[in-house]
Order: structure tokens, then C-alpha cells, then sequence
């Protein structure tokens, strides 16, 4: 299943790393994040909690970039 | 500007005032170090603030944190040796620009491109049941719900029109400027701006299927199926950082050590220094933005044409076409049939057509649509009689008491009637009027009016090899290619051969770069279009099959859109080889002038800030691109 995310992040390479943070979350099979849309699209893994996983995507994207948010 | 772009340009402009006036105020010592911490603080407060949770985060390479060792090391520098602090807040407050202007840079392309693709309709009008109208949610409609849609106003879901007659202005679709006139009974579709009339609009389509928002959800998708490109540039920034970093540790410690070993002069503070330019020079940002930012700027730029590219890897496959293969019919030719030539003898041209209009008058082949078409007053008060169709040759019939008989040559054969053979290419309704030859009527697929000169600027720009397929004859298509100028032509193939030509293309490419396209109007060639590189789809304008199929959608028919896409392609990777070569290149040379001593903390601020900001300018130039 994949779903699309708004986000907001004020720099690309920024961008690159929460991109990174939300791949290497469990239960997301992959994601990509476009700074210019502002959007980040997940591929949840089969059988995933969706918001629980996606807290943790926000957590993790906290951690490498503390200027972003993730609007769930 | 958004609130926090306006607070950091005050924040730019106090810092900057500060370090002009404390230019003039002749202090030393602990002093000056204590007033040029006021505009470092205030610049960059936030800065160290965040280099300080990137420690707690374990996060070694990050920006601030980089920021921070840099100018922190340049004011220790200063205090320790040459009492200078000017470089250390100038690099802070350089830095600041850049991330300043970026933000900005940023945020004005992004809103310019999403305007250039507003077609979002934001409420639909639904009537109460008391007679006056309402505003709802377009989502809250449901399909066969009747809309009314005022002048001025986007329908906001697709439809069919029950009432009323109207102009729609299609240009946020399809780029074309000139309106188009709908009455009772079209198809209209969303997104379209409705000029003066009223319409109510029976709704055939739920919101989230319509034209408009499948459109925008396509555009929002594209910038999510990264190019080549940008998958090297973010690739290439995740080595770089770090690797600049390695160096320079490694060049604040092992030169003066060797130094010191050899001559036993005591080197330090130079080097370190030195390390500190790098450090200023380590951050990617001019790289991974300027990537990204052309190939959206790109892709806006293409859909303010009416094309739609459904990612910037395609952006970047579509640069790299070399080979073109088109659909003939409904691509290169409008694929309805006209009458395109009128040979009589012995009665006039007017005559010949009118009569034959009439002996085809009660018929619905395509052939006699297009007579009926040629001829437009068939109600003239003539009597038409004893109407005999003869399937595989003609129609006989008695006009005005003569006897008539239109068909083709086997029906001239039935008739022992020698026809005279025509040079026009197309098909040949010879024309018999009591028993004699009157002259022939030439029906043909009309090759479409930009056809030409699309291929022609194809040509010009990169494409070698221009190859027409067509289930149509022989004898059609080798017209057809040749007054288009194309290169090589396959004619009588089914759909299923397209394929096998197309396979067959592959294997007679000539280099791994040099990308085939197929260009079809998306109805029945979806498995060519699957199978190119690139597939191109026309007239994509409410047709689901294609704009599902196609990597490329054109919104409307124009073959010249073709060359516009790849001319916004071409243009769009020449703006991003310039910036990945431009970006990398001059950070290399200021890393390797630093090293040697040569280049000072504003070189390094350049090679940050300046590249940046000329990066960001370039890739805007991305949204410009003329029509032709």
C-alpha cells in the first residue's frame, strides 16, 4: 500500500536525509521524498500498522533533521 | 516571503549593518572579540543551536554542525594569532544568505510552477431544490448530479453538457490559446474555464477521477520518479560531505606534523586554517538543489505547453531520443477522411461532387460521410430515386432523373466502363452519369497541418531516425512519408507487428543512449507504447487509456508538441549537466587552491554561497522555453 504524506523541510539535502531516515524505518518497504512538491510517498510493508509506522518515519526523520516535519 | 524568511533577513541585514559599523570602530583585544560576537550571535544562533542537537543525534556531518566547527575554529584562530574575526562572521552570515536566498529561490519556483498547473477547481455549484444555487465540496458530488457552472468559473468535474452554449478557454490543459465552443450534448471536461455562457453539466465522472485532479495527481507524482541524475547527484552528496571532512582532519594534522618533524617549524595554525576552508566548502546544497529544481521546472514548463511527463527520469530518457516511431493514423494525419481532390470531365467540378453527394446521400459508410461533408446543401429540393447499394463497389441511384453510379473500379468493371487512373494517392470514387465517365472524387486521410514542420524540428533537435508505422497500405503510407520527410516507413502492419517493429529498432540501435520513442494517439497501442522508451500519448485530454499507458501525455493533437517536449528536455539536462559539472567543478578547485594555501575563507564562501546561488538561477532558467 502507498501512501502520500505533506511534509516541510527547508533544505534538498535535508530532504535526501529524511528520504534515508524513512527508508530504513521498519515496516516501510520504500520511500521517497520530493523536496520541491513537499511530499513524501511511503510504501508500507504488507501487514504494517500505517500510523504507527509512520510515527516512527517522523521520529527517525527528527533525529537526522531537526528543522522538519512530517504531517500525518 | 513567509514569516521566517522575513525574521532571517532582518536578522541578514542587522548582522551585516554591525559588521560595517564595527569595520570603523578602532578596538582591540578582548573588546573586539566581545563586538564581533554580537553579530555572529545573532546571525547564528540557530546555527549552533542545531549543531548542538546534530551532536546529541550522532549526526557528525551535518550542515550546522560543519557551520559551526568552521567558524568557531576561525574565531579560536583569531584569538590565538592574527586577531581577525571578520572571516568567521562573514562566513556565518554568507552562509545565511544562501540558505536565505535558497528558501526564497525555492519557494517562488515552486508557487510559479504550481500556478502554471492551477487547475484545481476549488467548489462545485449544485442547485438546492429552492432554485438558487450552492457551493459544495467537488468531492461531496456524485456522479449524475447536474452542476451549473458560471461564466468565469473551471467545471470543476467532467461531464456532459444538458443545457446551455459556452466558450471554454482549454489553455491550462492543453496550452492552446484558442477557445473552444461546446453546446447541449458535449463531453466537457475539467479543469476547462467556462468563458460567458451558463452551462449545467450532468456529471459522468466522481471528482477524484476527473480530468483536473487526475492531471494534478500525475504532476504531484512526477517529481517522486527521480532522473538518473538526480539519484547521482544525491549519491555523489552523501560521499562528498564526508569524504571533504576525512580531509580535512587529515590535512590539520598530518602536514604540520610532517613539517614539524622535518624542519621543526611549528605549522599549526595555518593548517587548521586551511581545514577550515574546507569544511566552509563541504556543505552539498548548491548541488542537490539546482538537480531537482531544473527538472521540476521542466516539468511545469512542459505542462504550461499542455504536456504532461509523468517523471523527471522520462525528462531525461526524452532528452536522449534518437529514434522516433509514429502511428501514422490520428498522429501524423488527422485520421478522418476529406475529400482532398475533385477530377471532372465534361461537367463541372461543383456538379461532379454535388451528384455524387446525393447517390451516397442515404448511406452511413465513412466514405460517404466524408461526400456529405464535401457538399454541406444536400437538402436543394433534387430528387434522389431507386438507391441500390453494392457492397465491395458503389452505390447506384437516379438523381434528378439521371442515372448515376459512384464506386470504384470494380464497379467501373461491372459497368464496362474504362476509368481514368488518377496520380493522387487516396481512394477513387469514380463518377458515371448516364452511361458515361464524368470524372473521379479523391478521398484521403488529411495529413495534419504542423506535421511537416514537427518532424522537421524533431530533426533539429537530436533525433536521427523518424519511422512511420501504419496498418494502412503501402501506397498511402509512401505518400504520407514522403512529403513529411521521414526516413523509413512500414506499412500493412497489425498492432501486434508494431511491437515486433519496434523490438526489431532495439536491436538496431546504436549505442545504450540512444532512446526510441513511440508517438501513438494511445487507444489501441498501448502494448508499443509499454515497449518504447518513452511512449508518447495524443490528445490525451479525457481519455484515461492513454494518459495510463503513456509516459508522455500530449493534452492535445498537435504532432508539434513533440518537438516541443524535447525541446524542453534537451534544454532542461543541458541546465543540469551545467550545474552538476559548474557545481563539483568549482568546489574541487577551491578545495585544491585551499590545500595549497592559495584560496582564503571568502574563495570557500564562494565556492558555497556563490555556486550555489548561480546553480538555483540557472535550473529556473528551465521554466522558459519558447513554443517553437
Amino acid at each position: 500500500m502507498k501512501k502520500s504524506y505533506k511534509i516541510d523541510v527547508d533544505c534538498a539535502n535535508c530532504a535526501d536525509k529524511m528520504e534515508q531516515a524513512a527508508k530504513a524505518t521498519d515496516g516501510v518497504k520504500d520511500a521517497t521524498v520530493s523536496f520541491m512538491t513537499l511530499k513524501m510517498k511511503v510504501e508500507f510493508e504488507e501487514g504494517a500498522d500505517e500510523k504507527t509506522v509512520m510515527e516512527a518515519v517522523r521520529a527517525n526523520c527528527k533525529k537526522v533533521e531537526d528543522d522538519c516535519e512530517v504531517f500525518l | 516571503m513567509n514569516k521566517k524568511q522575513k525574521k532571517n533577513l532582518i536578522r541578514i541585514i542587522v548582522s551585516a549593518a554591525l559588521m560595517i559599523i564595527l569595520h570603523f570602530v578602532p578596538v582591540e583585544g578582548l573588546i573586539k572579540l566581545v563586538l564581533y560576537m554580537i553579530p555572529y550571535l545573532i546571525i547564528g544562533y540557530d546555527i549552533l543551536i542545531k549543531a548542538g542537537k546534530g551532536i546529541i543525534n550522532k549526526q557528525p556531518f551535518d550542515e550546522c554542525l560543519l557551520m559551526a566547527i568552521a567558524t568557531i575554529g576561525a574565531i579560536i584562530l583569531g584569538i590565538i594569532g592574527s586577531g581577525d574575526y571578520v572571516e568567521a562572521v562573514a562566513v556565518m552570515l554568507f552562509y545565511q544568505i544562501g540558505e536565505w536566498f535558497q528558501s526564497y529561490a525555492v519557494g517562488k519556483s515552486r508557487k510559479n510552477i504550481t500556478d502554471l498547473m492551477d487547475i484545481r477547481p476549488d467548489y462545485a455549484n449544485i442547485d438546492d431544490g429552492n432554485g438558487s444555487l450552492e457551493k459544495v465540496d467537488p468531492d461531496d458530488v456524485e456522479v449524475g448530479t447536474v452542476i451549473t457552472v458560471k461564466p468565469g468559473e473551471k467545471i470543476p468535474i467532467d461531464g456532459i453538457i444538458e443545457e446551455g452554449t459556452s466558450t471554454l478557454n482549454t489553455a491550462a490543459l492543453t496550452g492552446e490559446s484558442l477557445p473552444r465552443d461546446v453546446v447541449k450534448g458535449d463531453e466537457v471536461i475539467s479543469g476547462c474555464v467556462n468563458i460567458n455562457g451558463v452551462l449545467r453539466i450532468r456529471t459522468t465522472k466522481e471528482f477524484d477521477e476527473s480530468t483536473a485532479s487526475k492531471i494534478l495527481e500525475l504532476i504531484e507524482e512526477a517529481s517522486t520518479r527521480k532522473s538518473r541524475s538526480e539519484d547521482f547527484i544525491t549519491r555523489f552528496a552523501r560521499i562528498y560531505t564526508p569524504a571533504v571532512v576525512f580531509s580535512a582532519l587529515a590535512l590539520a594534522i598530518i602536514p604540520p606534523i610532517a613539517i614539524m618533524l622535518i624542519s621543526g617549524n611549528i605549522t599549526f595554525g595555518t593548517w587548521i586554517y586551511r581545514a577550515l576552508i574546507f569544511l566552509v566548502i563541504s556543505c552539498p546544497c548548491a548541488l542537490v538543489i539546482s538537480i531537482p529544481l531544473s527538472f521540476f521546472a521542466g516539468i511545469g514548463s512542459a505542462s504550461s505547453h499542455g504536456i504532461l511527463v509523468k517523471g523527471s527520469s522520462f525528462l531525461e530518457l526524452l532528452s536522449q531520443t534518437k529514434t522516433i516511431v509514429f502511428d501514422k493514423t490520428g498522429t501524423l494525419t488527422r485520421g478522418t477522411f476529406e475529400v482532398t481532390a475533385i477530377h471532372p470531365q465534361k461537367i463541372d467540378a461543383k456538379h461532379l461532387l454535388h451528384m455524387a453527394a446525393h447517390v451516397e446521400r442515404y448511406s452511413s459508410h465513412p466514405i460517404a460521410m466524408s461526400l456529405k461533408e464535401a457538399y454541406k446543401d444536400e437538402n436543394d429540393g433534387c430528387s434522389v430515386e431507386n438507391v441500390e447499394e453494392i457492397p465491395g463497389r458503389g452505390i447506384k441511384a437516379t438523381v434528378n432523373g439521371h442515372a448515376l453510379a459512384v464506386g470504384n473500379e470494380k464497379m467501373m468493371a461491372d459497368l464496362d466502363i474504362t476509368p481514368k487512373k488518377c496520380h493522387k494517392v487516396g481512394t477513387t470514387l469514380h463518377v458515371v452519369m448516364d452511361n458515361e465517365y464524368v470524372g473521379h472524387i479523391v478521398i484521403s486521410d488529411v495529413i495534419k497541418e504542423h506535421s511537416k514542420e514537427a518532424i522537421a524540428a524533431l530533426k533539429a533537435n537530436g533525433v536521427e531516425r523518424a519511422v512511420m508505422l501504419t496498418g494502412d497500405s503501402e501506397e498511402v503510407a509512401k505518400d504520407v512519408a514522403e512529403t513529411l520527410g521521414l526516413d523509413e516507413y512500414h506499412a500493412g502492419l497489425l498492432p501486434g507487428d508494431k511491437v515486433e517493429r519496434v523490438e526489431k529498432l532495439f536491436k538496431e540501435k546504436t549505442g545504450e543512449d540512444a532512446k526510441i520513442a513511440f508517438v501513438g494517439d494511445g487507444i489501441n497501442d498501448a502494448p508499443v507504447l509499454t515497449r518504447a522508451d518513452i511512449g508518447i500519448a495524443m490528445g490525451g485530454m479525457g481519455s484515461d487509456a492513454a494518459i495510463e499507458a503513456a509516459d508522455v501525455v500530449l493534452m492535445d493533437d498537435d504532432p508539434l508538441k513533440i518537438a516541443t517536449a524535447l525541446k524542453i528536455s534537451r534544454k532542461c539536462l543541458r541546465i543540469v549537466k551545467e550545474n552538476i559539472w559548474f557545481a563539483i567543478g568549482v568546489k574541487l578547485i577551491c578545495l585544491l587552491l585551499g590545500a595549497v594555501g592559495i584560496a582564503n575563507m571568502w574563495v570557500a564562501i564562494f565556492a558555497d554561497v556563490g555556486v550555489m546561488v548561480i546553480a538555483v538561477l540557472n535550473a529556473i532558467r528551465c521554466l522558459h522555453v519558447s513554443k517553437r
